[in-house]
């Protein structure tokens, strides 16, 4: 979607604010919602294309009002009440609605160490033909999706040159809305900064992007 | 017509002025119970959070142990200095650093690190022609098992929108000025490739251990945006 999450190239953000000897967490209640999140998360009633669309559903205003943390619990509320795993109702009162069995957590204390060790791969080992080969010159397509995808507004429509193919991945606009994987190949693409921004670019300086076969066209 | 723009300019303004005034108050500490007409704003995130957690627990959905060690391990196991040690190791071991430039997911596990948003690793290395730095435009993307999670800074609105456009503008607000015979390779991380930057081992540092090498490597310059110094005065990740 062309949601104000896709920021690439907008003016008017300000300076980055370089926090000296910054903290993990700035709260606990950071803490355990980073750690809730991957806890639900083992639940498998969504995926990581899931949740990230979830963000980039908060409305702009408040997207861009919000701390990165305060954005994911939005986010994350939202998750919990579609996946049926809570209702807005419990969420309201802190208390479980009477009469549901009590379940047993999908991730134990034992399982943390080897989901953080091994996470969460998305490569998938199936042959699927590459549509294109290291070195040749292609062109992002013009897409405007409505649900997620991962081309952002900046590359679309330009033209940039395959440095390497990285293998068969899941394909997030699909995987997103739970319409299955789609696994093809994901590719760095170079693109010239004068390419993205025209001639008030650096002339040797360039931007790479990791694209999947179906955001790309022959040029 | 007129007044009907005005007023909704007011609501709009106003909501806004509350939310920043919540945020601030939030910043400082102070007890507040208002509840203003956006219901997606956590009025108190540390209080609903908490009774979050208590339902996710009641419903037996979460284990309060997981959290404290997914907690613990972000916190104090997995953070910058195993990538400062990725880095140390591929300075000191030529052969390490072509495994680490050619298969950097082998060679990062081979010094026992890897995992959660570090699946598929890249690593780009710095020379004194070309400068890398990576950023994630559309959301927050980071190696994590080598860098922890991300600072505030690289999840922000003005790293995000300029780190492509103007990336030797954010450079020289990080203090790196960057001449016009280097090339700025920037990194977007749009799939699920996570990047390093190898920086490049600073002069005057031939005799150090690998471990006081280590020592030198900041994550500033693991993300791109510094160079290593042969002497570390700057913040102590």
């Amino acid at each position: 979607m062309n949601g104000v999450h896709d920021m690439g190239g907008m003016h008017g953000m300000g300076p980055v604010q370089n926090e000296k000897s910054e903290p993990v967490f700035h709260a606990p209640w950071e803490g355990r919602l980073f750690a809730l999140r991957r806890a639900m998360g083992a639940w498998g009633k969504w995926n990581i294309d899931t949740t990230r669309h979830q963000v980039e559903l908060v409305p702009p205003a408040e997207y861009l009002e919000l701390s990165y943390y305060a954005r994911q619990f939005v986010a994350f509320l939202e998750m919990l009440v579609k996946s049926n795993l809570v209702t807005r109702g419990e969420i309201e009162s802190g208390v479980p609605a009477v009469g549901q069995p009590k379940a047993t957590p999908a991730l134990t204390a034992e399982k943390v160490a080897v989901l953080v060790a091994k996470g969460v791969p998305t490569s998938r080992d199936v042959k699927v033909a590459a549509r294109f080969q290291v070195g040749q010159r292609v062109r992002a397509r013009n897409i405007n999706p409505v649900g997620h995808t991962r081309l952002p507004r900046y590359a679309r429509g330009k033209f940039g040159t395959i440095e390497r193919d990285h293998g068969v991945f899941v394909l997030p606009d699909t995987n997103a809305h739970f319409r299955g994987e789609s696994p093809q190949h994901v590719y760095s693409v170079r693109f010239t900064a004068r390419e993205l921004w025209g001639e008030q670019a650096a002339p040797r300086d360039t931007v790479n992007l990791d694209m999947w076969d179906d955001y790309l066209e022959h040029a | 017509m007129d007044t009907t723009r005005r007023g909704v300019l007011k609501t709009v303004v106003t909501a806004a002025g509350a939310a920043v005034a919540h945020d601030l108050a939030q910043a400082q500490g102070q007890d507040h119970d208002h509840n203003h007409s956006h219901q997606a704003l956590p009025s108190d995130p540390a209080l609903r959070v908490k009774s979050l957690e208590s339902l996710l627990v009641e419903k037996g959905l979460v284990d309060r142990a997981a959290l404290d060690a997914l907690i613990d391990s972000y916190e104090h196991k997995i953070g910058p200095r195993n990538g400062a040690r990725v880095v140390a190791r591929a300075w000191t071991d030529p052969a390490y650093k072509q495994r680490l430039l050619t298969d950097a997911d082998a060679a990062i596990a081979e010094l026992g690190y890897g995992g959660m948003q570090g699946e598929h690793m890249l690593v780009v290395e710095n020379t004194p022609r070309v400068h890398n730095l990576v950023v994630c435009t559309l959301c927050s993307c980071y190696p994590w098992p080598v860098l922890g999670l991300p600072p505030v800074w690289y999840k922000s609105a003005p790293y995000r929108s300029r780190s492509v456009i103007d990336p030797r503008g954010v450079l020289r607000e990080f203090g790196l000025e960057l001449g016009e015979d280097v090339e700025v390779r920037v990194w977007d991380s749009t799939a699920e490739l996570r990047y390093l930057v190898l920086p490049e081992r600073p002069a005057g540092t031939e005799k150090l251990s690998e471990e006081a090498l280590a020592a030198l490597v900041t994550r500033d310059a693991m993300v791109g945006v510094a160079k290593v110094m042969a002497r570390r005065d700057g913040e102590p990740t």
